[in-house]
């Protein structure tokens, strides 16, 4: 019997497919979000919009918050720790979090290194917004990897230019002649042996969420329709007027991702969507998807 | 031959992979009326109340009953295994309830707990399945009409009641297709 191998890592990232993750800070949330279908809850103390506004050092949420929404679900509970902060990671590991974000949200412990996450038995998400960054994730040990777009901000345009420029590089690899392939790894700045095994596969070598800005029924179809495996929603839910509704709407929107009859049906009536942020308002050192190595 | 695989949440890509690579028809199950084509259904790995919730929301639940009282085959898969379960300990969350068994959900522990583990399965043959278990459920009792295939300590894990199959492991995350092959011959009358 062995635990904590890479395919029992993957593995449940294969499992939450096709599902959407929601942001919670409390107990009554993280019901809220199961009651609604939610294949996961990501345990914070704060929502992005709320990092975003408060300023300040962001980080790791206090264990009890954690371990409080763990006792109030069933589904597989995700913590965020700083990036590079691997004695965060061994704390959430230590509290049994299914999954730890090693999250831009969070201001960076390290401005040159991520944690090395083959050293741990839990399994890792991180952002990336292109193949390399994505890839290199990868090397280090994460599981699953999700777009950056730009959190906190009801916006989802950065999240599309994000999996279009994935989606556009695995589809040039894909088309590489094998003596080039080498020369793109080095270009990119990813392992050449996962460039060799994202060639071989035609995809990612794990499931890619879509994260950053997610905010409507049709931003999620949106991310779906454009090659995503599944959706992160962070403030886009409980910022907005009617969580529950929303919430719901967003899980439907997930699956009937290729029905617009659906989706026009979950659209209607879902009262006032968080209020959004102009990607161009935000200074360039202040956008958290510069966040990362 | 079509044996279709549930696409709500979870799992089902691989699933489909599998089947194809045995050689059948694997459409994709969102809408009830797609049930009718099919001779077999698996219901993947994923997280069981969201795929409960869908099923009971978008009218699949009672057309899976009743096509499985016409004959169709199901196989589940971990989340699977607990929607075909007529008992879920501590847990009143929408399910078929085919199977006569009481199954436990995250019975294993959480993610940190999860396992790869050699099982072995006399109907699959002679050399071991790799059986990969993720937040796994397990049978913690079964009527008489359930035949337990495996076991991991007293713990059932995979088990079949008449055209109903159960498996807390994840085949299909393996080049392993001896379990696929099986219930194709199960759908089809054959085993």
């Amino acid at each position: 019997m062995e635990q904590g191998t890479f395919r029992v890592k993957a593995g449940l990232a294969e499992m939450l497919k096709g599902g959407v993750i929601m942001d919670v800070t409390t107990p009554e949330q993280a019901k809220i979000a199961e009651e609604a279908g939610a294949c996961a809850v990501m345990a914070l103390e704060r929502v992005p919009a709320d990092i975003r506004a408060a300023g300040g050092v962001a980080r790791m949420a206090d264990p009890s918050v954690v371990l409080r929404i763990m006792d109030a679900v069933s589904i597989p509970v995700m913590a965020k720790a700083r990036i590079g902060h691997f004695v965060e990671a061994q704390i959430l590991e230590e509290l049994g979090a299914d999954y730890i974000d090693e999250s831009e949200v969070l201001t960076p412990a390290d401005d040159k290194f991520h944690i090395n996450k083959q050293d741990f038995k839990v399994p890792f998400v991180c952002g990336a917004r292109n193949l390399g960054e994505a890839l290199r994730r990868i090397g280090e040990g994460a599981a699953m990897i999700r777009t950056k777009g730009e959190p906190g901000t009801g916006n989802v345009v950065e999240a599309v230019k994000h999996i279009r420029l994935v989606m556009s590089e695995l589809r040039l690899l894909n088309n590489l002649p094998d003596d080039e392939v080498p020369a793109f790894a080095k270009n990119i700045g990813a392992p050449l042996e996962l460039v060799w095994e994202t060639k071989k596969l035609g995809r990612l070598p794990v499931v890619n969420f879509a994260a950053g800005g997610i905010a409507t029924p049709a931003d999620a179809a949106l991310m779906m329709q454009l090659g995503c495996d599944g959706i992160f929603v962070g403030s886009g839910i409980f910022k907005a007027n009617d969580p529950a509704r929303r919430a719901k709407a967003i899980v439907a929107a997930t699956t009937y991702y290729n029905d617009p009859k659906v989706l026009a049906e979950v659209s209607k009536d879902l009262g006032e969507a968080m209020v959004g942020i102009e990607i161009a308002s935000i200074a360039p050192h202040e956008r958290m998807q510069e966040r990362g190595w | 031959m079509n044996i279709g695989v549930l696409a709500l949440q979870g799992a089902f890509r691989e699933h489909r992979l599998m089947l194809e690579k045995c050689g059948v028809g694997a459409p994709e199950i969102r809408r009830p009326e797609e049930l009718d084509a099919v001779a077999g259904l698996i219901i993947p790995g994923g997280e069981s109340t969201t795929i409960g919730k869908l099923m009971v929301e978008w009218g699949l639940m009672e057309k899976v009953k009743s096509r499985a009282a016409e004959g169709m085959a199901v196989y589940g898969t971990c989340a699977g295994m607990i929607l075909l379960a007529r008992e879920i300990a501590d847990s009143d969350q929408p399910r078929l309830g085919l199977m006569d068994a009481r199954v436990r959900r995250n019975a294993f522990g959480r993610q940190r707990e999860s396992f790869e583990a050699d099982l072995h399965v006399k109907e699959l043959g002679a050399g071991p399945v790799k059986a990969i278990f993720i937040r796994a459920p397990y049978i913690e009792a079964a009527g008489p009409d359930v035949s337990v295939m495996a076991a991991v300590g007293e713990h059932i894990v995979i088990a079949r009641q008449g055209k109903l199959l159960a498996s807390a492991f994840h085949p299909e995350l393996t080049e392993d297709d001896r379990l696929h092959r099986y219930f194709i011959a199960m759908a089809s009358g054959q085993a």
